[in-house]
């Protein structure tokens, strides 16, 4: 029986593989994904409380609301990559280094 | 090994190594492909975890919906005849000591704290008990969440419009 350490060791695993591409990606979109992956780290961990600890909801329902978060939130960092696109010619983040042009 | 716990096994191994894909591949595709599997991998461990609620959920909105953004973002932001979309990282070193060092702190964490653990039957149904709680007692982060969701949408479409 695969018991609530595994889960949470697979959650580290994505946490930190999401860090890893936040910090070393220069593609904006890349940095986003990075971004998903540990939003999945965190709702993994959600879940798998609410199993272990006696199958209660408030973990499901706290990883709907880091969905919806989510959603919302790569809504509005695509649209920011859009105009640094279109303002610098490049996504990459560490050649956007201009507030104002 | 039962057949439950290869299944498990499998789906894990799956999410693990496409989230590896998605950080270290050297094309931007790839890493959008990489993810949809991983986020596939997550759903079915929400599945392992009777959370099938969550599943769909997972499913219909990560990889029916950011991913299909994530996918126009990068059609959007590289030239279409630039076949290889390749991108590149910096600073592996250092970022991947960082990281190592905080897999090590979390996973001697998570293997050394005494975690409170009780058993439970497995539900028949898991929707009910959701939409009981999203109606009862989380009502008001629902709302907030509704008007959040409204503001970024059209925050996002007032962000990618074209300025006059």
């Amino acid at each position: 029986m695969v018991g609530l350490n595994t889960y949470l060791i697979i959650g580290a695993i994505l946490f930190s593989l999401g860090m890893f591409g936040v910090i070393t990606r220069r593609n904006g979109v890349a940095v986003l994904m990075g971004v998903e992956l540990i939003l999945n780290a965190a709702n993994v961990n959600f879940v798998a409380f609410a199993r272990f600890g006696g199958m209660d909801f408030t973990g499901h329902v706290f990883s709907l609301f880091v969905i919806i978060l989510a959603a919302a939130e790569a809504a509005v960092a695509l649209a920011i990559i859009l105009n640094i696109f279109n303002s610098l010619g490049t996504v990459n983040i560490d050649e956007a280094n201009q507030l104002k042009q | 090994m039962t057949g439950t716990s290869f299944i498990f096994w499998i789906v894990a191994l799956l999410t693990v190594g496409s989230a590896a894909g998605v950080v270290f591949s050297k094309n931007l595709i790839y890493s959008a492909i990489s993810l949809l599997f991983c986020l596939l991998g997550v759903a079915g461990l929400y599945v392992f975890l009777w959370a099938d609620f969550i599943a769909v959920t997972q499913i219909l909105i990560y990889v029916g919906g950011i991913l299909v953004l994530i996918i126009f973002g990068i059609m959007l932001t590289h030239r279409i005849t630039n076949v290889r979309l390749s991108h590149s990282s910096i600073q592996q070193g250092v970022g991947g000591a960082i990281v190592l060092a905080i897999f090590a702190g979390l996973s001697a964490m998570i293997l050394d704290a005494p975690w409170y653990l009780s058993s439970a039957e497995e539900p028949t149904e898991t929707v009910r008990e959701i939409g009981r709680m999203l109606m009862v007692d989380y009502l008001l982060p629902f709302e907030v969440a509704s008007i959040l969701l409204l503001a970024a949408l059209m925050g996002a479409a007032l962000l990618s419009r074209k300025v006059d």
